[in-house]
């Protein structure tokens, strides 16, 4: 019985590490591949520079949370990422082509020798970032509607996972990282640019908003089990704060996105934002991994496997965080036109 | 059995494993040696204050962020091609290997990626010293990331420490049993010697271009190509002695691949000896080696066996359970050939530095250049030999191929398939390109080597002189 007191525990763990990995992939590499999505809205070469400039050393560790967000699947829940790798196999596809077109496109782009390659690079970053969004939604969509599992393996058809919902929350997506790609510009950039991501900011703000609201609305009629959760009493009592919490987030980030303070307090704020989305979606699901056939115990690798890398884990995650939070603060600052290596 | 263009689902799927794996492992073959030398260049430009080093990296700096971010987006795809292509796979072994790749990516991919910035674009930030860790980082990034996938691999090979579970999963018994599999070492050493060597390969094939082209006197040619000639010189008979230490290890584990490998068809009685068949056409159907050019005897010894001794061939393993083994035979053919010029190319270098006329000799820089890429040649052929080799199995003597693959149609496999081939075919050969080109400028010179402008000089008589700050 103690032991599997504690492998029920690893599970909960292990369900929460993944989470965390997933939650700073979305953001991180949610606001680099939000500039992606914002390329063609500015069309002078120096500002495309200076968007692409002020990701280039950071995104490759962003992208790094997409490995570990896979890898851990497979490695705490393998049962897991075997019903879900076949059951989204289009748009999982359709995700990693789009990854490999925008990141060569960081180096190819300096390297392009006419404007005509350049700017097939700029349609690959921009097509690649809206593309690899897009995937991204439509994954967490099919998900959240549920798919169909016959035994240990996917059961159902090819074209499951294309449904209005999934289009909604890959649209959706595409919008919030745009948002969260605005904030970050805003942060980064000084004079005439900065303006306009900030207009922007609130534009792509305003219709992330609508978007959580269509979703967050969507989802309990998706099955009866996320229905009682937000609206089953007492659960509404422990719920609540959630929406509560993203009204509260909203206004203080109108206030900061529409009066002249800190340029970094939208862009936490947008964090915060995607966190409430993050904690509600888990409220949604949990206990599955998959809704609303596979739990995390059914879908979790044994009790040996799980420790093992738990024991590495908890002393890499706070090194690694350690040496991101450091490269981050390297390259802090207003990004200076002149600078860069290419 | 649904079909897509005549092939089965199984093997689309491993065909478009294959395909994304050769693409991918090109890049950190090239890569994992590369981000040693910058570190060895970073280094001793911070040691000497020779210009030349510092030319030398930023040089090479820009090949390795365009490899490196190719590597990356192709590694990106791997990561999910277990899941995708081979979910049975994934459900029944990700107890075992899932912890291995997730180590991989907590204590290589991570550090990699994070000092990756700093090393590309933050040596005037963070300052001299910094950059260096930062350098370094990168490079043992490379190599951790290098040792868990390859403990990965070995264990498909040569699995240990485990059990299997009522649900068909294999379940860890012993980690250090599972990581320290019995072919994990010698794989180990033989690939990071086989990156090492590509590397010095590509590194000297640009230093013979240049030389082609000329450049005597730019100092950052010169040593570029006298630092790939010493390190073909010395890394190229090492791995043959760890290739051979290698296949005696598959020998006594995998022994069926190494009967393909070596074309061993039929079973030799004691006394007779063991042939070594230099060359022949496999014929797989008939189970036997057509028109083999052979000399008597010394396979024996090759394998640890005595002159005389017999030995049991192909004829006596089921032909369900035998690999594929033309493939198996002339990629290892290919691989062993590169092998032997990489030693000749060293002791052709050796003999031109002894006689003073390292950077002179046209017909050594034609040969280095035309070599340029064997390296990778040799890569993608050992590759081919030790993972086709291991057919049937995808879990040696475990687990088939054929019972590994995801319930997935074989048109959709072969539609992502074909997806792969051309985007991978124009990205990655844009790719090339722009590497091509890269390569074909030389390092900048500095100041201190304009005297030596005009043409040919001994090296007897070159001194790095006094340097001046350039640029």
């Amino acid at each position: 019985m103690q032991d599997l007191a504690v492998s029920f525990d690893l599970t909960i763990a292990w369900a929460l590490l993944l989470a965390f990995s997933v939650y700073v992939y979305v953001v991180l590499d949610g606001f680099d591949l939000g500039i992606g999505i914002l390329y063609p809205l500015f069309r002078k070469k120096s500002d495309r520079d200076l968007m692409m400039n002020s990701v280039a050393p950071v995104w490759d560790g962003n992208e790094t949370w997409l490995v570990l967000g896979g890898g851990g699947l497979f490695a705490a829940f393998p049962m897991a990422y075997a019903i879900l790798m076949p059951a989204l196999y289009p748009p999982i596809i359709a995700m990693l082509l789009a990854l490999v077109f925008r990141g060569v496109a960081f180096e190819f782009r300096w390297r392009a020798a006419s404007r005509r390659s350049e700017i097939f690079w700029d349609g690959a970053f921009i097509g690649g970032s809206t593309v690899a969004a897009l995937s991204q939604g439509i994954v967490l969509g099919a998900i959240l509607q549920g798919v169909e599992v016959d035994g240990r393996a996917y059961g159902g058809g090819w074209w499951d996972w294309l449904t209005p919902f999934t289009m909604l929350t890959g649209v959706a997506v595409v919008a919030g990282y745009a948002f969260l790609g605005a904030c970050w510009l805003n942060w980064k950039l000084e004079g005439a640019i900065q303006h306009r991501v900030r207009s922007l900011a609130r534009v792509f703000g305003i219709v992330t908003l609508g978007f959580i609201g269509a979703v967050s609305l969507a989802t309990p009629f998706l099955e009866a089990a996320y229905f009682d959760r937000w609206f089953g009493w007492p659960e509404i009592l422990w719920v609540s704060p959630v929406p509560i919490a993203v009204a509260v987030i909203t206004l203080i980030l109108a206030r900061s996105l529409t009066t002249h303070g800190r340029d970094w307090v939208p862009f936490v704020l947008a964090l915060a934002l995607f966190l409430l989305c993050f904690i509600g979606l888990g409220v949604s699901m949990w206990p599955y991994i998959i809704p609303t056939e596979v739990t995390i115990w059914d879908a979790a690798s044994p009790y040996k496997s799980q420790l093992f890398m738990f024991v590495g884990a908890a002393v890499l995650v706070p090194v690694i965080l350690a040496y991101t939070a450091y490269a981050y603060w390297v390259f802090r600052g207003k990004m200076d036109p002149d600078e860069g290596y290419h | 059995m649904e079909t897509f263009l005549g092939f089965e689902a199984v093997m689309l799927a491993r065909i478009q494993f294959g395909f994304t794996v050769a693409f991918h492992f090109i890049f950190p073959a090239f890569t994992i040696g590369l981000a040693s030398y910058l570190a060895v260049l970073n280094a001793m430009y911070l040691r000497t204050r020779d210009e030349t080093y510092l030319k030398l990296f930023n040089y090479w700096v820009k090949i390795f962020a365009v490899s490196f971010a190719m590597g990356v987006v192709s590694g990106i795809v791997m990561s999910y091609q277990f899941g995708t292509n081979w979910s049975v796979f994934s459900d029944r072994a990700g107890p075992v290997i899932g912890p291995l790749m997730a180590y991989e990516v907590l204590t290589a991919f991570f550090l990699e990626a994070g000092f990756l910035g700093i090393m590309l674009f933050g040596r005037s930030r963070v300052g001299p010293g910094l950059h260096m860790l930062a350098t370094l980082m990168v490079a043992v990034g490379t190599a951790i990331s290098a040792t868990w996938i390859l403990s990965v691999n070995s264990w498909m090979h040569t699995p240990a420490g485990f059990t299997v579970g009522e649900n068909g999963q294999y379940l860890p018994e012993n980690w250090l049993e599972i990581i320290f599999n019995p072919s994990f070492p010698y794989r180990l050493a033989h690939t990071l010697t086989a990156a090492y060597l590509t590397t010095a390969f590509i590194v000297g094939g640009v230093g013979a271009w240049h030389l082609l082209k000329g450049r005597y006197g730019n100092m950052g040619v010169r040593r570029m190509f006298s630092m790939a000639m010493w390190m073909i010189a010395v890394t190229a008979p090492l791995q043959i002695v760890l290739g051979h230490e290698h296949g005696l290890n598959t020998y006594e584990y995998q022994p069926t691949k190494v009967l393909a490998m070596e074309g061993h068809f039929q079973s030799y009685e004691d006394g007779e000896g063991i042939p070594l068949i230099l060359f022949g056409i496999p014929d797989q159907e008939a189970g036997e080696m057509r028109y083999a050019v052979e000399i008597p005897k010394i396979g024996g010894p090759i394998l640890n066996k005595g002159w005389n001794d017999g030995m049991a061939g192909l004829d006596t393993v089921p032909d369900e359970l035998e690999p594929p083994v033309a493939m198996v035979f002339w990629s290892f053919r290919i691989m062993v050939g590169i092998g032997f010029l990489m030693l000749g190319a060293g002791l052709w270098g050796l003999w031109a530095r002894w006689r003073g006329q390292l950077y002179e000799q046209t017909w050594l820089h034609r040969a280095m250049l035309a070599m340029g890429p064997s390296g990778l040649v040799a890569v993608i052929a050992g590759w081919i030999t030790t993972e086709v080799g291991r057919q049937p199995y995808v879990i040696y003597g475990e687990m088939l191929t054929a019972d590994a693959a995801s319930p997935i149609a074989a048109s959709a496999v072969g539609a992502s398939l074909i997806a792969f081939i051309v985007i991978y075919f124009a990205v990655f050969g844009a790719g090339v390109v722009y590497l091509l080109r890269l390569m074909g400028k030389p390092p900048k010179r500095s100041e201190d080597d304009a005297r030596d402008i005009d043409g040919p000089i001994r090296t007897a008589g070159i001194m790095p002189g006094a340097q001046s700050p350039a640029e």
